[in-house]
Parts: structure tokens; C-alpha cells; sequence
């Protein structure tokens, strides 16, 4: 086998002492820029990008990779430490990990995510060693319809799959889609909603919206509840870390669900932010005790990371065979790479195979790396919830103010994070979930995108989103999950149920 | 999507370190210790006098990751640094937010700021008319026209193989013939409409994000053509993909290398050879803020100059197939003002002019 010989070459290559301390110092830089809140990944690599241009290509692009890796590792220590998501893909990790924290279970969330984050990478790689030619012509069969198809399931598994009440859920999202709307439409070129504000004309950012929404709203929470973080009494030792790995095998089903549904929709260009959203919302359908996810449940951190982390990884290949980032930060990497005159495309594979069996060679090595390296600062970055709320509190709202500004250099976005926490603070008051907003106000500009260019293809035809085998079952399949409640009732009431309300898991026929 | 195109420039890191080609460990180390401690290193200092920027000089690219304008970024970017042209590194910032409106309305506000540079292309002078942006080229500081680029029509290489077979599909095509490109109301729509009025055949336009969206669809079949520019989809082109059927220029790109196995730039005809009379060549500029003062002006103009003189400028201008030009000054002035009447004439015949 060609690919697995390269793929020896090039650990051979990177196994030096050189590239290993080059490795560690990507990785705590990544590290480090995904902890600043409002900072995060995207931002960070940009920064730390010019420093590689000082070295030779392999350094360039191990240092690279493993920054890019931190990052990744340094997004779920926010969401659970202060609940602000730092990437789309982290949202999903706050729902359970920040609840954990609260609860004096910081270290062991940080346990689950970085564990979770390091096996839903390495089933990606796996999968991008050996299917990588095949997975690249699996992502060229994605039109609009199919990427519609695709946004439409996620919707929909929200709506059907969700803990809170349906109509609630339907709220938040359509608050979602209706911000999402403003700014420049793509497919008319024109303006919509912007009243003639100049500060509108950008649309909404999602970062600068889930910083408020999240951060914010969390402050003014805490500080009407108790002038305190919840979780100063973490326990900070090491064994956290071995408990909470022994407890591992109890969760297979949940990881490899993830991995899976991760690199499905990590090889669907653009489809990686959905994943996590998804992770979390099958592990709670599939639960046996679904009432307590949201309520600190480790398996609600497993989930999304895991499935966060194989999209992560497996919508690198789509970047290099295609040229289309599955994420912001991917999109740095894809800049920092074109640096060194790796143009993506269908060739990159047969003209740089040196260069690519490296980069999946480090992703192979970082990952083990960045795995050591963050369990061990886990009592480190734990403790940090130990410094009293009155010193924290105003730090992280000076550090979500610089991070909401930093992200377009504008003024406008720091009223606008303001306003956003006031929105999540009430939200939260009145019990309507801010994760179907953010996801639609994440998705909602594709998702309409990808629906009207499907319209123009198809000359209106509905019939589009069931013209082949591919789109057709993802489009009823996402049917499906939007009545599933309705589903599950009625096949309940012909004893196909596997559970439902005041009933035992199965009838006696 | 906003969040995905957005990138940022610390004001808070002042500098870093001078990158130089073949360094050594020990100034790999340095650089991170420079960029953590926020510490100056300086060295190799290159000969300018007057004015020189104190900060991170950031490109501003008004398109999204991979497309041709952040391409042409990261070459200028690598020429620049490789070279050793300025002490201050070079950052690529992309702001391809609402079709790029982001950038420029960027680069409005910041006003005075000789840190940010754009790289303009023909957005600046038909986002103002389609979508009525509050901007005009002219609020910005000139610094130079780098180059043109050119735009062709592919098909999918399992598709028709001439211009004539293509319009002859199209105008038997039952379902409607897709069109792809980037952006609604802009050159390739443009050059779309364009196309239908002089072939008599219709076309579906599908307005994608970005170029290398637009050729990744077109290679998956979703879409029958593309008007992409060279760079755009020179990989697929290499790989077999797609079919480059005519360029729209009065003459053939004249580059002679070969590209694939068996054509060069200089083998795809003219679209007037092919019998469709349509020519566009699109402006790539670099652009300052607004009342930035003459000296730091001068700076750039400098600099870009230099540029178009170093071998990774040149390899790409080949590359890519763009035509090399410079020009500065009055007579930049001059030739954005021709081509701005020129664009916003096409614009009112493709009625994509906002009332």
C-alpha cells in the first residue's frame, strides 16, 4: 500500500527532537490563543501565522498544523470554564460542560472534552489515511439541493430531537433566521434589513452574538444569583483524569455515533459547525435518561467534542482536495499554506504527496502530543475558578468586549455583544433555548443560499430535494426527525416503542 | 457567512519578528518568544528612507479563503516577506463579508491608517451601484494597479468541446442551463448577461461565495459553465476536470508553457475568435485609506513596485495567466476613471443598476 508507506515516511521525518519541541510550542500557542475568550482560533492562528514563514516547509507546516490542533483543544476550556463558545462548533460543548463546572466538576468536563476531542480525531484521521481519495469524490456530489438537504436535517433534528418544548424551539429559531437575514443578500445582491446603517450592511457576526449571548448573559445571571463562580470547590488532581478515562468504555456508543456522524458531515464541504449540534442532540435522543442532559451530564460533553473534533479533522481533506475550509480557522490554515505554494486541489494529492502524508503524518503526532500536553494543565486551567468572581468577572467582560471588537475592528459589535447578553439574560429568564437561535443564525444564510440556488437550478421544482438516491434520503430522513415525537408516538402505540412516558421500555406482546 | 471571513490584526502586538529565508532554530525560537512577550526584534533592516510602517501591515482582501484575490494576497505576501521588502511583517486579512462590501467599508473607516492596504478588483466600482454601498472608490488613497485579470469560459470536461457545440446546448436545453460565479450583480453576472445577448442562449446564473466554490461545482457537474478567472480554476483545469472553451479578451493570453499534458494559456481561442464578441478584463489595484498622507503613500507605491519586480510576482503573473501592468499616479487615476465609465456602462446594459 503506497499511502501507508508514505505515511511511515513521513512520521519518520517529523520523529526528531526538533519537531517535537516545535510541536509543544505550537500547541500551547494554539492553546493559548483558543483560551482568550473572543480571541479564539481564527484570530489566533492569523497572528501566530508569520511566524512560520521564517522556517523550512516541514517546521513551517507541523508548527502550523499543531497551532491549528491547540486551538481546537483550547475552544472547550471557555465553553466550560465561562460558557463562551470560542468556535461554532464549541456551543454545543457548553450545554453540559459549563452545568459540570458549575458543579464543582470543571476538571473532569475538561477530562471528557479533551478526551472526546483527541478519539473523534484520530477516527478521522484513520478515515482520511486510508478513504481519502474516495472521500473527495463523495464531497463533489454536494449541489444546493444537497447541501440544503443537509441544513434542513440539522434544523429539523433540533425541532424533533430537542428536550424543550417544541414551539419554543421554533421561536428561537426563526428569531435566528430572521437576524440572519441581514446584511447582503448573496443571491440578489442586494441589501436587506440594514435601515441604511452602514454597521448593518456586515450583517450579524455569529461570534460577536454567541459572546454575548453566552458570556454576557451568564454574568448577569451569576451576579443576580450570587456574587460567585459555582465552581471554586474543583477538585484539581490528576486522578480526575484516570477516573474519568476508566468510565470511558460505558460510553462507546455515544463516541462512535459521534466519530461517525463527525466525519460525514466534516467531508461535506461546509458541514462541520452542524455536527456538534448533531452529537449532542442523537446522544440525548438515544439516552436512556434524556431529562438529564443540560444538567451537567459528562456524556453531553462527550458527544459534541467528539463529534466536533472528527468534523474538525475530517473537513481538512475537503480544504486540501477542494480548496473550501470547513471553518474559520481552517480557512487561516488554508492561507498560511498557499504561503508555501500548496495550492488546493484535486492534484495537491498526486504532486505534493510528500506534503500531504506530513500534515496527516502531524495530525497523527499532534494529536497524541496535544493530548498529554492539555491533561496536564487541566488542574491548572481548573483552578482558574478558584480566583474569587469579583476578579474574574470583570476580566472576562473586558476580554469578551476586546474579542467581540477584534473580529471586524468595530465599535458597532461591542453594543451589539451588550445587547445580545441582555436578549440571553431574558431568554434564559422566560426558558427559551439559545442554542436553536444560534444555530440558525450560524446556518440560516446557507441554508437560504442553498435553497434559492437549488429553486433557480430546478426552475421551482420541489422535486429537486428528491432528484437522487443522496439528497432524497437526506431530505426524508430530515422529515422524519422533524415529526419524530409523532413518530415515536405512533409507533408506541403499536408496540414498537422502545420507551415512552409511564411505560415500561418494552410492551409484552 | 461574516464569522467565516473574518480575521483580525492585533493593534496590540507592535512587532515581530523580521522574517528571513533559511533561518535556524534559534531564531524560530526567538520569533515565538517575540510574539508571545510582545517584544521587538528587529534585523536585516531594508534600505528605504522616509517613512516606513511601525505596525503589521495588513492586506485586505474583499473575498473569501482560496479565491483569486486572496491568492494573489498570500503571493504578495510571501514576495514581500521572502524578499525582505519591509521590516514590518505582512498579514492577509479577509473580509469577504456581504460580497465583500465588508472590506470596503472597512477600509472607509479607517480613514488616515497607512496599516491596511486593499486589494481592489472591479467590486469597487459596481457594489456602489448595485446594492447602492455608501462608497466611492475615490475617498480611498490610489497606490498602484498591479495587474489584469482575465476571465474565461470552462465547462465541465465531460461536456460540449467548442464555444459553438456550447451555445448550441444551451439553446436545446430543456431544463435551465446553469451558470455559476461568485456574487450577484457583478462581473461574472455580468459577463453572463452578456453572453445571452450576443449567443441568443439562455442561462440559470447560480451565484456562489467564491470562485473556488463556483469550480468545485462546476467539476461535481452541478453547474454546465463557469466564467472563472485563470487562477481560479487553473487545479482543475490541471487535473482534467473542466474545459477552458474561450477567453474574453481581444487577443489570446500569451503564455506558452503548458499548463496540462497538452495545452498552454496560449492554446484557449479568443471568445471573438469563437464568434461571441465579449471582452472584459478586470482591475487588480492596491488601494490605501482614505487621507493618508503623500509620504507613506509613496511608501507603497514603492513597495508594490518592487513587488511586481521579484520572482514569485512574475511566476504568478504566468501562472495564473494575468497580464502584468503597473501604474501609479496620474495615470492610475486616469485608467481607473475610463474603467469605472466602462463598468458602469456594462452595469446599465445589464441592468443591474440599483434605482
Amino acid at each position: 500500500m503506497e499511502a501507508f508507506g508514505l505515511l511511515l515516511h513521513g512520521f519518520a521525518v517529523l520523529l526528531t527532537w526538533k519537531t517535537l519541541v516545535l510541536m509543544m510550542v505550537g500547541l500551547m500557542l494554539g492553546i493559548f490563543v483558543g483560551v482568550l475568550p473572543g480571541l479564539g482560533g481564527p484570530n489566533g492562528v492569523a497572528i501566530l501565522l508569520p511566524l512560520t514563514f521564517t522556517m523550512d516547509p516541514t517546521s513551517a507546516i507541523v508548527m502550523l498544523s499543531c497551532i491549528y490542533w491547540g486551538a481546537l483543544f483550547g475552544g472547550a476550556i471557555t465553553s466550560i470554564l465561562f460558557n463562551i463558545p470560542g468556535e461554532a462548533w464549541s456551543v454545543a460543548t457548553t450545554f453540559d460542560g459549563y452545568p459540570m463546572a458549575q458543579q464543582g466538576r470543571a476538571a473532569e468536563a475538561l477530562t471528557a472534552a479533551f478526551t472526546s476531542s483527541f478519539i473523534g480525531s484520530l477516527v478521522a484521521v484513520l478515515l482520511i489515511t486510508f478513504l481519502a481519495p474516495m472521500i473527495s469524490s463523495f464531497a463533489l456530489k454536494f449541489g444546493p439541493p444537497e447541501f440544503f438537504a443537509v441544513y434542513l436535517l440539522t434544523f429539523c433534528s433540533f425541532v424533533g430531537l430537542g428536550r424543550e418544548a417544541k414551539h419554543k424551539t421554533v421561536i428561537s429559531m426563526s428569531l435566528g433566521l430572521l437576524l440572519a437575514g441581514i446584511g447582503m443578500d448573496t443571491v440578489s445582491g442586494n441589501l436587506r434589513m440594514t435601515f441604511g446603517s452602514a454597521e448593518l450592511l456586515r450583517g450579524i457576526n455569529f461570534l460577536v452574538a454567541v459572546i454575548g449571548l453566552f458570556g454576557i448573559s451568564e454574568i448577569l445571571l451569576t451576579m443576580e444569583e450570587r456574587l460567585a463562580l459555582r465552581g471554586h470547590a474543583a477538585s484539581i488532581s490528576l486522578r480526575v483524569v484516570l477516573s474519568v478515562w476508566k468510565d470511558l468504555p460505558k460510553y462507546w456508543v455515544t463516541l462512535l455515533r459521534s466519530s461517525f456522524i463527525g466525519c460525514w458531515l466534516g467531508i461535506t464541504p461546509g458541514g462541520a459547525i452542524a455536527a456538534s449540534f448533531m452529537g449532542y442532540n442523537l446522544a440525548k435522543r438515544f439516552s436512556k435518561d434524556p431529562e438529564s442532559f443540560g444538567k451537567g451530564r459528562i456524556e453531553g460533553v462527550f458527544a459534541p467534542e467528539t463529534a466536533a473534533h472528527a468534523s474538525g479533522t475530517a473537513a481538512l481533506l475537503p480544504m486540501l482536495a477542494l480548496g473550501i475550509p470547513g471553518s474559520g480557522t481552517a480557512a487561516i490554515l488554508l492561507g498560511g499554506l498557499m504561503v508555501w505554494g500548496l495550492n488546493p486541489g484535486p492534484l495537491l494529492f498526486v504532486e505534493h504527496k510528500d506534503f500531504v502524508w506530513g500534515l496527516i503524518a502531524s495530525m497523527y503526532l499532534g494529536n497524541v502530543v496535544g493530548l498529554v500536553l492539555v491533561l496536564t494543565t487541566v488542574p491548572v486551567f481548573a483552578s482558574i475558578l478558584r480566583v474569587p468572581f469579583a476578579a474574574v468577572a470583570p476580566m472576562i467582560v473586558v476580554s469578551c468586549a476586546i474579542g467581540a471588537y477584534a473580529i471586524q475592528n468595530a465599535m458597532f459589535d461591542i453594543w451589539l455583544m451588550l445587547g445580545f447578553g441582555i436578549v440571553g439574560y431574558v431568554f434564559k429568564k422566560i426558558g427559551i433555548p439559545l442554542a436553536p437561535f444560534t444555530l440558525a443564525l450560524v446556518l440560516g444564510n446557507r441554508a437560504e443560499d442553498a435553497f434559492r440556488l437549488s429553486m433557480i437550478g430546478s426552475g421551482g421544482n420541489l422535486g429537486v430535494f428528491w432528484s437522487n438516491g443522496l439528497v432524497g434520503s437526506i431530505t426524508t430522513l430530515a422529515i422524519v426527525l422533524l415529526f419524530w415525537p409523532v413518530i415515536d408516538g405512533l409507533l408506541a402505540r403499536v408496540g414498537w416503542g422502545r420507551r415512552s412516558k409511564g411505560m415500561p421500555p418494552r410492551k409484552v406482546n | 457567512m461574516a464569522a467565516f471571513t473574518s480575521t483580525m490584526v492585533p493593534e496590540f502586538i507592535s512587532e515581530f519578528p523580521n522574517p528571513n529565508k533559511n533561518i535556524g532554530k534559534t531564531r524560530v525560537g526567538h520569533g515565538m518568544k517575540a510574539a508571545i512577550v510582545l517584544a521587538a526584534a528587529l534585523c536585516g533592516t531594508p534600505a528605504f528612507a522616509g517613512w516606513e510602517p511601525a505596525k503589521p501591515v495588513e492586506i485586505v482582501v474583499a473575498a473569501g479563503a482560496g479565491g483569486a484575490s486572496d491568492q494573489m494576497a498570500r503571493m504578495m505576501q510571501a514576495a514581500i516577506q521572502k524578499n525582505n521588502l519591509m521590516k514590518q511583517p505582512i498579514v492577509v486579512s479577509l473580509k469577504g463579508g456581504a460580497s465583500g462590501a465588508e472590506a470596503l467599508m472597512y477600509m472607509k473607516s479607517s480613514e488616515g491608517d497607512p496599516n491596511k492596504v486593499l486589494i481592489a478588483y472591479s467590486l469597487i466600482y459596481m457594489l456602489p451601484l448595485s446594492a447602492k454601498i455608501p462608497f466611492n472608490w475615490r475617498e480611498l488613497t490610489p497606490v498602484s494597479v498591479i495587474a489584469l485579470d482575465q476571465f474565461v469560459l470552462w465547462d465541465n470536461s465531460a461536456g460540449p468541446k467548442t464555444v459553438k457545440e456550447f451555445v448550441a446546448a444551451a439553446k436545446a436545453a430543456s431544463a435551465p442551463f446553469k451558470m455559476g460565479g461568485t456574487g450577484s450583480k457583478r462581473e461574472d453576472h455580468v459577463l453572463t448577461v452578456f453572453l445571452e445577448q450576443k449567443t441568443g442562449a439562455k442561462f440559470s446564473y447560480l451565484p456562489y461565495k467564491s470562485g473556488g466554490e463556483a469550480a468545485t461545482q462546476l467539476v461535481g457537474n452541478h453547474t454546465e459553465a463557469n466564467v472563472n478567472n485563470p487562477s481560479e480554476n487553473l487545479e482543475v483545469w490541471r487535473a482534467g476536470q473542466v474545459r477552458p472553451l474561450c477567453v474574453f479578451d481581444k487577443e489570446r493570453i500569451s503564455y506558452t508553457a503548458k499548463v496540462t499534458e497538452t495545452q498552454s494559456w496560449a492554446d484557449i481561442p479568443t471568445c471573438k475568435e469563437e464568434g461571441v464578441d465579449v471582452q472584459y478584463l478586470m482591475l487588480r489595484a492596491m488601494f490605501l485609506p482614505g487621507k493618508v498622507p503623500a509620504e507613506q503613500q509613496a511608501f507603497y507605491v514603492e513597495l508594490f513596485h518592487k513587488v511586481t519586480q521579484t520572482a514569485e510576482y512574475k511566476e504568478y503573473m504566468e501562472k495564473q495567466a494575468l497580464k502584468p501592468i503597473f501604474l501609479t499616479g496620474k495615470d492610475m487615476v486616469q485608467f481607473l476613471e475610463e474603467d469605472d465609465a466602462l463598468n458602469k456602462s456594462l452595469m446599465t446594459q445589464a441592468g443591474f443598476v440599483a434605482k
